[in-house]
């Protein structure tokens, strides 16, 4: 046991150090810093003193090991264009992207459930098929062109709804949480929804097709057999056994819900580290994206490790192969 | 983070204040991109010091025509028996938004702060030998040589606390490159009109009216709720579903709209920045180029024909949707130098410039890249695919590289381009500023975005003479000397001056500033 | 399941026998699902309108100097009252005629697509036999790369390689190579899924009795991999690969609409949407809906292939 979280634990180190060093090679070569930094009519002698003053001069080997080891302190340096410490920013931000990732997995998984079952129980329904044909709909629309309809239908056309930002937020010291106010309630609907979209459209058709296997079962007709409730059948019995997958993607699929985020933050300026990163990319703003990147990186390493040490625990077989 | 006050009972007091909705005295202001610091002397950028000048305050700044006016000078002259010695008279009974006086040792210690190694401001303050205070309330400020145009570079310079400065060790500028954090960068003490309440970066800051402030009647708004939204069409949207009360950077094409939509109206006016093209001088063949034997732009036919073959009208009636002035001349009206027989510009003539072409030696045209931003200024990648466009009709075919202003300005910069499209402001209102970057050989502090390394140095020797010339006729006949040559030499491809939109709800009246630093304190509500 | 081929035929013909029969399935399958037929007539008819593009387009957008800038933002189905020439999907802000942009928009859309799966399919498809055929050390470092790959969004890994891509290529051949980098970008951030199955359907095949028997006769490992292992991957892969496609149009238009994409100049579907989106409120639509209407049918189509193949293959999930 100890062996395979130690053979686990090095592996997500490597794999840190590697993204890490991608994270800093890019950024270091896209574009110019400096001139990002500075507005267009700043004089290059003055641009020539900031690029000393950053240690942008020295050897690469030199920056990197300097980023490497400043990354192990959770430090990332100060923001060229905030100004502001790094890892401040991100952790300032992390609460509106977390709120928005649970929410639209919330959203994603009820409606993927729900509509997966309906799908898989009554096949031949107009209705499911309906649901199949929106389902591609929704993957075959890209993200930002779904968020741009939304704002005009809910917020322009109708006025339902806000179109940008987070409403009103509660400081709960560590925490600024959008989900104890009216404005903030509202402003999370249509960002969650369509961030939500593209997991839905997975979850459902991973329950559909689960179900579907499952319902061929020995075991299904067996109980169908006993005169179970179509009803207990379904849902004590099928459901159940489809769940397990499910909930495993659901989790894995959490980290890559929070780098989707990019797009729809963009789109709603929701005030998130998907924004964050996209507003620094746009002016080459190498720490904030070195760090959201690494962000990113320990996100999904760690539910990885959780989800390994986790089957690890729960299927002995894979004990024995190591 | 920035926590000023007990922050639950300040978002409290907001969430009251937005149940109320908008009320008369609140404007909720929403702009492109947020300001990037509150250090007033860390970053020469436009949107930092728009967002600084509510709460910090310069000694002269510009009303809407662009004039100089007082503000913490009430008036400045150049010493009577020393041409080299500015002379400025302070405000009295002035004071910090934490009760302190402002004296003439707060402008010492501000000029010496922005003229400082760290300061982004110092270019501005170059020519400073030093900053004295005479008494209380006069300042002289000494040069090196005659500086006859010196307060037209005050309009950004914000004006510190000393001891407020000593008191939280922000006596320098910060330094982010040492991974130095600073007090300044998110807490402010200025003398400005309004006092910084909360700040959220790239989210929201309120700031509320300076009950103390020295102006004899007190701005209508009362509370600014500042809203950065990036994107275009959600900031539109904001303001379409009465989200926020007034938008900038507001796109051409929805300015018709906007200004027909109920409850909104638009106001307009120039800004003071030229949009151009330069393309590169010289023998040398051109990197992006199918002529590998000599450079088609040293041709002066070449640059005659592409200059007639571009339609500056047909740009600002469809690209820029009739929200830009067509020049003939790299400036701005604003600026001293500018006449309207500069401003003319020809007719295009697609024949004629065929005609050149063909006696240049190129009547089948060529080949080359043209460089363009595509974050940077209104519209600036449809006007350089239009006038892709328009040069193909004689030949010269144009592959367009657009890239983000942070990628594109390096390329000018290091002349790593052949033909690019840039936009420049003129901050100092006087065509010097134009000639010193633009058309003065690239040699030390001269020059930096020639990116077509034009050379004449006649010219050059005529520059220079602008800097320390102090009777204003002779200086004023070099200028329009000068000018002569550029527009004869074609050293640039002037197309238009940007217009400024401001779109706000009916209600609101808000002009248009030149520099797009709009005040909130000149804010008038018509209901 | 049980093998019940003769175990001594020889793989070439048992592979032949079965994609005969799955052949003639599939279509029966075809006729049956209306829905399936319709998506195919769409994006054949799609994509013979982006082959056929300078032939059939109207206008040819990517001449510049063909572009009439006055007859911009004419509305569609009517003349331009500068020029009077007529303009079924109208204009866009350069003039250019949006049925003509679409046609050759969906062929760089199509092209950066194909491209990009296809290298997808080629990475994917050999580091997954060399996974699952070799097994041990191979394996597992060819499916820890992919399992990091797979959990970033492919998004973010190309807009990584299109910055490296930034940063290596000198400035002045950049937008010449642009279209390559998409390429590049989308294909290398999508070979992880073909990787994983592959890898899956190659073991199983390995531990067989004919594999075995080659391999003692002293087949050359590359031989037996092409010749009996590929042929049962090719089912899944085909219908990955065309899930595969839907996906790198999308995410090429995403790119483009972030501003990494191709240059204006010669635009794809995502880029004429990043440049109609900006025409959204002003009340030039058609900027915006044509293109979009496109992608999403082209999207679409290609999907619901994908997913009818997937059903075609997997009889028993019907």
């Amino acid at each position: 046991m100890l062996a395979f979280i130690i053979r686990r634990l090095a592996q997500s180190v490597l794999v840190m150090l590697v993204v890490a060093l991608i994270a800093f090679a890019v950024f270091r070569y896209v574009g110019d810093p400096i001139a990002s930094m500075v507005g267009v009519d700043t004089r290059l002698a003055d641009q020539e003193i900031m690029r000393e003053r950053l240690g942008l001069n020295d050897p690469v080997v030199v920056q990197f090991l300097r980023f490497i080891g400043n990354a192990l302190q959770g430090e990332f340096g100060i923001s060229y264009r905030l100004q502001q410490p790094v890892t401040e920013l991100i952790l300032s931000r992390l609460p509106a992207t977390i709120e928005l990732a649970f929410a639209s997995a919330m959203i994603a998984l009820i409606f993927g459930v729900g509509l997966g079952v309906f799908t898989a129980l009554k096949p031949r329904s107009p209705a499911s098929a309906l649901v199949m044909a929106l389902s591609l709909i929704g993957v075959s629309l890209p993200t930002f062109l779904i968020g741009i309809g939304l704002i005009y239908i809910f917020s322009v056309e109708l006025g339902w709804l806000p179109s940008f930002g987070r409403g009103q937020v509660v400081d709960l010291g560590w925490w600024r949480t959008g989900l104890l106010t009216e404005s903030g309630l509202k402003s999370l609907i249509l960002p969650a929804i369509t961030l939500s979209l593209f997991q839905l459209t997975l979850i459902m058709r991973l329950v559909r097709s689960e179900m579907l296997e499952v319902l061929r079962t020995e075991y299904i007709r067996f109980a169908r057999a006993r005169g179970l409730s179509q009803r207990a059948i379904n849902f004590g019995h099928a459901l159940k056994n489809t769940l397990v997958p499910v909930i495993t993607i659901t989790g894995l699929q959490l980290g890559s819900v929070i780098a989707f985020a990019i797009v729809t933050e963009t789109v709603f300026q929701w005030p998130g580290v998907g924004s964050l990163f996209i507003n620094s990319v746009q002016v080459v703003d190498v720490p904030v994206m070195a760090a959201y990147l690494m962000f990113i990186a320990l996100v999904f390493v760690v539910i990885n490790l959780i989800v390994d040490i986790l089957y690890y625990v729960v299927d002995p077989r894979l004990r024995v192969g190591g | 983070m920035n926590r000023i006050g007990p922050r639950l009972a300040a978002s409290l007091l907001a969430t009251t204040m937005l149940v109320s909705g908008a009320s008369a005295e609140t404007i909720r202001w929403a702009r492109g991109s947020d300001a990037l610091t509150l250090d007033p002397h860390s970053q020469n950028q436009g949107v930092t010091h728009n967002f600084a000048h509510h709460i910090y305050e310069t000694l002269v700044d510009r009303d809407v025509e662009g004039n100089l006016q007082p503000r913490l000078a009430t008036s400045w002259e150049m010493k009577a028996d020393d041409p080299n010695t500015w002379v400025f008279h302070l405000r009295e009974g002035v004071t910090f938004h934490d009760g302190a006086p402002f004296t003439a040792d707060d402008v010492v210690f501000s000029l010496d702060r922005a003229r400082s190694e760290k300061s982004n401001m110092r270019q501005l303050h170059a020519d400073v030998a030093s900053v004295a205070a005479v008494d209380d309330l006069t300042v002289e400020v000494t040069m090196d040589g005659p500086s006859p145009l010196y307060p037209n570079n005050l309009t950004n310079t914000f004006i510190m606390d000393r001891e407020w400065s000593e008191a939280n060790n922000v006596v320098e500028v910060q330094d982010y490159a040492a991974g130095e954090d600073n007090y300044a960068v998110r807490n402010t003490n200025g003398t400005g009109p309004y006092v910084l309440q909360s700040r959220e970066v790239d989210v929201r800051s309120v700031m509320t009216l300076n009950e103390n402030h020295w102006a004899e009647t007190p701005p209508a708004v009362t509370e600014i709720v500042w809203l950065p939204i990036a994107d275009n069409a959600t900031r539109i949207a904001a303001l379409l579903s009465g989200e926020v009360d007034l938008v900038q950077e507001v796109p051409v094409q929805d300015v018709e709209r906007l200004q027909g939509s109920n409850g909104i109206h638009v106001t307009t006016g120039p800004e003071n920045r030229v949009i151009y093209f330069g393309y590169r001088f010289g023998e040398e063949p051109l990197k992006s180029s199918n002529i590998t034997e000599g450079n088609p732009f040293n041709s002066p036919q070449v640059r005659e024909a592409m200059e007639l073959a571009v339609d500056r009208d047909a740009i600002q009636k469809v690209v820029m949707r009739g929200q830009s002035i067509p020049t003939g001349v790299a400036t701005p009206p604003f600026v001293n130098g500018w006449t309207e027989a500069l401003n003319a510009y020809p007719a295009p003539d697609i024949d004629r410039a065929k005609e050149l072409m063909a006696e240049a030696g190129y009547p089948d045209g060529f080949t080359v890249t043209l460089d363009t931003p595509n974050n940077r200024y209104v519209n600036d990648e449809a006007i350089s695919q239009a006038v892709a466009g328009m040069l193909g009709r004689i030949g010269i075919q144009v592959t367009l590289a657009s890239r983000p202003v942070a990628q594109h300005s390096p390329l000018v910069t290091s002349n790593d381009t052949d033909f690019y499209l840039l936009g420049w402001g003129v901050p100092t209102f006087d065509s010097a500023y134009v000639f010193n970057d633009l058309v003065h050989t690239k040699e030390g502090d001269y020059g930096a975005y020639n990116g077509g390394l034009y050379s004449n140095p006649e010219l050059d020797a005529k520059i220079q003479s602008l800097g320390t010339e102090v009777d204003t006729d002779v200086r004023n006949a070099t200028i329009a000397e000068i000018w002569e040559v550029v527009k004869g030499d074609r050293v640039l491809l002037p197309i238009h001056n940007q217009v400024l939109a401001y779109a706000m709800r009916q209600g609101i009246e808000l002009p248009v500033h030149p520099e797009n630093q709009p005040l909130m304190t000149s804010v008038t509500f018509t209901e | 399941m049980t093998d019940i081929t003769p175990r001594a035929a020889p793989g070439r013909t048992r592979a032949r026998l079965l994609r005969r029969a799955l052949a003639s399935d599939i279509f029966y399958s075809w006729r049956r699902s209306p829905v399936t037929v319709i998506a195919s007539v769409v994006a054949l008819a799609l994509i013979l309108m982006a082959v056929l593009a300078p032939w059939i387009a109207p206008y040819d957008p990517f001449n510049p100097a063909s572009l009439n800038l006055m007859e911009g933002f004419t509305p569609p189905a009517s003349e331009s009252a500068f020029t009077g020439n007529y303009f079924l999907m109208g204009t866009d802000n350069q003039g250019r005629d949006v049925l003509s942009t679409i046609m050759y928009g969906s062929r760089i859309s199509l092209f950066v697509g194909f491209s990009a799966t296809v290298l997808s399919i080629l990475i994917g498809v050999s580091l997954g036999l060399a996974a699952g055929y070799n097994g041990g050390a191979v394996d597992s470092t060819i499916m820890r790369v992919a399992d990091v790959q797979l959990s970033f969004p492919a998004i973010l890994i190309a807009l990584l390689i299109f910055g490296v891509a930034r940063g290596v290529i000198p400035p002045n051949r950049q937008e010449s190579m642009a279209v390559w980098v998409l390429i590049l970008a989308i294909g290398l951030a999508n070979w992880a899924q073909f990787a994983r199955t592959v890898r899956g359907a190659t073991m199983v095949e390995r531990q067989k009795d004919y594999v075995s028997a080659a391999k003692i006769m002293g087949v050359h490992p590359a031989l037996i991999l092409l010749r009996h292992i590929l042929p049962n991957v090719t089912g899944p892969v085909l219908v990955i690969g065309t899930i595969g496609l839907a996906l790198a149009i999308i995410e090429e238009a995403t790119l483009s609409y972030l501003g990494v994409g191709v240059p204006p100049t010669q635009p794809s579907l995502g880029t004429l949407i990043r440049i109609g989106q900006q025409f959204l409120f002003s009340g030039e639509w058609w900027i915006l809906f044509f293109p979009g209407v496109t992608l999403v049918l082209l999207a679409l189509s290609v999907n619901l292939l994908g997913d009818w193949l997937r059903d075609a293959l997997n009889p028993k999930l019907r």
